[in-house]
C-alpha cells in the first residue's frame, strides 16, 4: 500500500518531480511535432511522385525511345492485374511564351484522358480538373492545339505559396522547339531544318505539387509530341509506358509480372527492325523510376530518424539523470522504508511506479500539447509570417501548401512507449543501486 | 540478569569499517543478551560502536563475524522476506534524527509500517482499525491535534514522539532506540525518556544506546561499550 501512496506523494509534493514531468512532456512534444511534420512532408512527396507516375513504368531514358509499344500495351491490358496503360513521350525542348525569352523545358507527350486514368494528372489541372478529355482542345483558334504548362512556368507564386489564377486563361501562344531524332539516334532532318517548331495555345496549367515538374514540364498532345520528337511515322516510338495496377495488386508482384511480360515480348519481337531499341528499356516501379528524387528525401528521412534516435538517447539520459537525482535525494527514505520492513523489490517497484506515472502523465501531456500545436501549426505559421515575416519553408521556393499536421497514431504510440521506457530505465538503475545498499547505509548517506 | 526469557542474544560480534587505507575495528567480540521486558541501556563514547551494535541487533546491518539470535533463531539463516518481516513486526526503531517521511503527515507516518506490511486490498479492508490504532498511539503520545501536520511543522520532541508512535505501530517485541534525546533540549528529552519508562512498565522490551550516563540511568540495566567490547553490566532496581 505504501507504494501507491508514496508514488502519488512524490509526484505531487516534489518540485523535482515537476521537472521530470516537464522534461518528459517537452521531449514527447518536440519529437511528436517534428516527426509528424517531417513524416508528413516525406509521405506527401512520395504520394505526389506516385500520382505523377502511376504504379510501374516501362521506359527508356534515351531520347530515341522504343518501338512496338502499342503491341506491348495490348499485351499489358490483357492482364488481369493491369487496370490501364498510358504511353508517354519524354524529351527536351525550348519553350517561348508569347514574345518572351526561350527557356529549356521537358516535354511530355500524353493522351490526357488516358494518362489521367493511370496517374493523378487530371487532378493537377486547374481549368479542366476532373475533365482531362478537353484539356488539349484548342481555346482561341481551332487550328492550333492546346498545351498544358507546368504552373510555375506560367504563374508566379505569392509569399503564401498561392498562384494568381485568372478566371480564364490569357490568350498567349507557346512556341515549342524540339530536336527530332531518328530511330538510330541521328538528327531527323539533314541540313538546316533540324529543329521542329510548333505553336500551341496554353489550354491549362498543371499543379502537381512537385516543384521540379511544375517548373519545367510542358505537356503536349501525344501525337504532336511524337511528331516533334521524330518518333512518329510508320515505326512509331514512345519513351515510356506508364502502368496502373488494379486495386489490391502489390507493387512488387505487379512490377515482377510486367518485367516477365516484357522479357517475353522482347524474345517474341527480337527479330523486328527496331528491336535493338529494346535493350535500353527498363521496367521499374514508380519508386525506382523516381528514385533520384525520392532517394534524397528518404535519405533526409533516414538522417532525421538517426538524429531523433540520438535525441532519444539524449532524452533517456536526461530522464535518467533527473530520476537519478530524485532517487538519490530519496536514499534516506529508502533507508527508512527498509528499516520498517520494506523489501528491496518493493523499493524498486515504488520508484518504477513513480517513473511510470511520470512517463504516462508526461507523455500524455506532451502528446496532447503536440496535437494542439499541430492542429494550429498553419495558423501559428501564418501569424508568425504576418507579424515577423517568418516562414518555416519559403513558399516562393518550396512547393508546399500547408504544413503537414496529420499525426500518425502508430508513431505517437511508439514515442509514448519510448518515453515511458526511458523513465523506467532512468529510475531502474538508481533505485536498484539504492535498494542494494544495506538499510543502515541508505540511512547514513545523504545522497547516493 | 534475572533468568527471564531471552528475546535476543548476540555472540562474539565483530565489525570493522574501512577508513581510507586503514581498517577500523568497531566491535571486537561483543556478547549480549536481552531479556523480555527489560529496559537496557548501552552506554559508550562517541565512535565506540554502540549505534553499529544497535543496527546489527535490528538487522539493519550485518556483522563481519558473530551471531545474532532472535527467539533462538540465527538472523543469518533468515530469508530476505523473513528479515523484512523481522524489521516490520518484531522490532521498532527510534532514531536520533527521527527519520520521518516528509511527504506523509503525522498520522500516515505512524501507520507507515502497517502500510508496508499490507497490500492495497488488505489495507482497505483493515484501514478503519489501522487508523484507529494510529490515532490511539498519537493520543497516548499527546499528538492527537497534530495528526494532519507534516513532520517539518513539528518541534524536535514532537517528531521524536511521532517516531516512537511509528516504532510501536505493529506492536513489536523489541524497541531499539538510538540516542533518542541527542537532538532535544533536556526538558523535552526527559519527557521522551518518561515515555520509554512508561512503555517499559507496560512490558515493552527496550534497548537504548546513548553516550550520556545520566540518561542511561533511567534504564533498568546499563552496560558499557568501550574499545569494541562490552564491560560489566549494572543492574538498577
Amino acid at each position: 500500500m505504501y507504494k501507491v501512496v508514496l508514488v502519488f506523494r512524490y509526484l505531487l509534493r516534489k518540485r523535482i518531480s515537476y521537472l521530470a514531468f516537464f522534461s518528459v512532456s517537452l521531449c514527447v512534444f518536440i519529437v511528436a511535432v517534428v516527426m509528424t511534420v517531417m513524416r508528413g512532408l516525406v509521405t506527401d512527396f512520395k504520394d505526389k511522385n506516385h500520382r505523377f507516375v502511376g504504379d510501374c513504368v516501362v521506359g527508356t531514358e534515351s531520347l530515341v525511345g522504343f518501338a512496338y509499344y502499342e503491341d506491348f500495351m495490348k499485351v499489358l491490358e490483357g492482364q488481369d492485374f493491369v487496370e490501364c496503360t498510358s504511353p508517354v513521350i519524354k524529351s527536351y525542348a525550348l519553350c517561348r511564351r508569347g514574345s518572351g525569352p526561350s527557356v529549356g523545358v521537358e516535354v511530355f507527350g500524353i493522351d490526357a484522358e488516358r494518362h489521367s486514368r493511370v496517374t493523378g494528372f487530371g487532378e493537377t489541372l486547374h481549368y479542366h480538373k476532373g475533365a482531362p478529355r478537353q484539356a488539349f482542345e484548342p481555346v482561341f483558334d481551332s487550328n492550333i492545339p492546346g498545351c498544358i504548362v507546368g504552373v510555375d512556368l506560367w504563374l508566379p507564386r505569392d509569399s503564401q505559396g498561392r498562384y494568381s489564377y485568372q478566371q480564364s486563361l490569357s490568350e498567349e501562344a507557346v512556341v515549342i522547339s524540339c530536336v527530332a531524332l531518328t530511330a538510330s539516334g541521328a538528327l531527323a532532318k539533314g541540313g538546316l531544318e533540324i529543329v521542329n517548331t510548333k505553336t500551341f495555345w496554353c489550354s491549362d496549367t498543371s499543379e502537381s505539387g512537385l516543384a521540379r515538374v511544375d517548373g519545367s514540364v510542358v505537356y503536349l498532345p501525344f501525337e504532336w509530341a511524337q511528331m516533334l520528337c521524330g518518333m512518329g511515322g510508320p515505326d512509331k516510338r514512345t519513351s515510356s509506358v506508364y502502368i496502373k495496377f488494379r486495386g489490391g495488386v502489390k507493387f512488387e508482384r505487379g512490377c515482377a509480372g510486367v518485367a516477365s511480360l516484357w522479357e517475353e515480348f522482347v524474345r517474341a519481337n527480337g527479330g523486328k527492325k527496331l528491336s535493338g531499341l529494346f535493350s535500353q528499356v527498363k521496367v521499374e516501379s514508380w519508386k525506382g523510376y523516381r528514385r533520384e528524387f525520392i532517394a534524397a528525401m528518404e535519405k533526409e528521412q533516414t538522417m532525421l530518424i538517426v538524429l531523433f534516435a540520438l535525441l532519444g538517447v539524449t532524452t533517456v539520459f536526461i530522464v535518467f539523470v533527473v530520476f537519478y537525482m530524485i532517487v538519490s535525494h530519496k536514499s534516506k527514505d529508502i533507508g527508512i522504508l527498509e528499516s520498517i520492513g520494506a523489501s528491496r523489490a518493493g523499493i524498486v517497484r515504488l520508484f518504477l511506479g513513480f517513473a511510470f506515472l511520470v512517463g504516462v502523465l508526461g507523455s500524455f501531456i506532451g502528446v496532447v500539447a503536440g496535437g494542439l500545436f499541430l492542429l494550429n501549426i498553419n495558423q501559428i505559421e501564418g501569424w508568425l509570417f504576418e507579424h515577423f515575416e517568418f516562414q518555416l519553408w519559403d513558399r516562393t521556393i518550396y512547393a508546399i501548401g500547408d504544413i503537414p499536421n496529420k499525426a500518425d497514431y502508430r508513431v505517437l504510440l511508439i514515442i509514448v512507449i519510448s518515453a515511458i521506457f526511458a523513465c523506467l530505465l532512468g529510475a531502474l538503475v538508481p533505485s536498484w543501486q539504492a535498494a542494494r545498499l544495506k538499510p543502515v547505509e541508505s540511512l547514513q548517506v545523504g545522497q547516493l | 540478569m534475572s533468568g527471564n526469557e531471552l528475546i535476543l542474544t548476540a555472540e562474539r560480534l565483530y565489525k570493522s569499517y574501512r577508513m581510507g587505507a586503514t581498517n577500523v575495528s568497531v566491535l571486537r567480540g561483543v556478547d549480549l543478551a536481552v531479556e523480555k521486558g527489560e529496559f537496557l541501556a548501552i552506554v559508550g563514547a562517541s565512535g565506540s560502536g554502540k549505534s553499529t551494535l544497535l543496527h546489527i541487533l535490528g538487522a539493519l546491518d550485518s556483522p563481519a563475524k558473530g551471531i545474532v539470535r532472535v527467539a533462538g533463531r540465527d538472523l543469518r539463516r533468515f530469508t530476505g522476506g523473513e528479515l523484512n518481516a523481522f524489521r516490520n513486526k518484531m522490532v521498532g526503531f527510534v532514531f536520533q534524527f527521527y527519520h520521518l517521511l516528509d511527504e506523509l503527515n503525522v498520522l500516515e507516518n505512524v501507520f507507515l509500517p502497517t502500510m508496508v506490511s499490507q497490500g492495497v486490498l488488505r489495507w482497505f479492508a483493515n484501514r478503519g482499525r489501522i487508523k484507529k490504532r494510529a490515532r490511539d498511539l498519537l493520543s497516548e503520545l499527546g499528538l492527537e491535534e497534530r495528526a494532519r501536520h507534516r513532520p517539518y511543522q513539528l518541534s524536535g520532541g514532537e517528531r521524536q514522539r511521532v517516531a516512537i508512535g511509528r516504532a510501536l505501530m505493529n506492536e513489536p517485541g523489541l524497541l531499539l532506540v538510538d540516542e533518542p534525546t541527542g537532538n532535544l533540549d533536556s526538558a523535552t528529552g526527559n519527557a521522551i525518556l518518561g515515555i520509554f519508562e512508561k512503555l517499559n512498565k507496560a512490558g515493552q522490551t527496550i534497548v537504548m544506546v546513548t553516550h550520556d550516563e545520566r540518561i542511561a540511568r533511567r534504564a533498568g540495566r546499563i552496560i558499557k561499550l568501550a574499545d569494541g567490547k562490552i564491560g560489566k553490566g549494572i543492574t538498577r532496581t
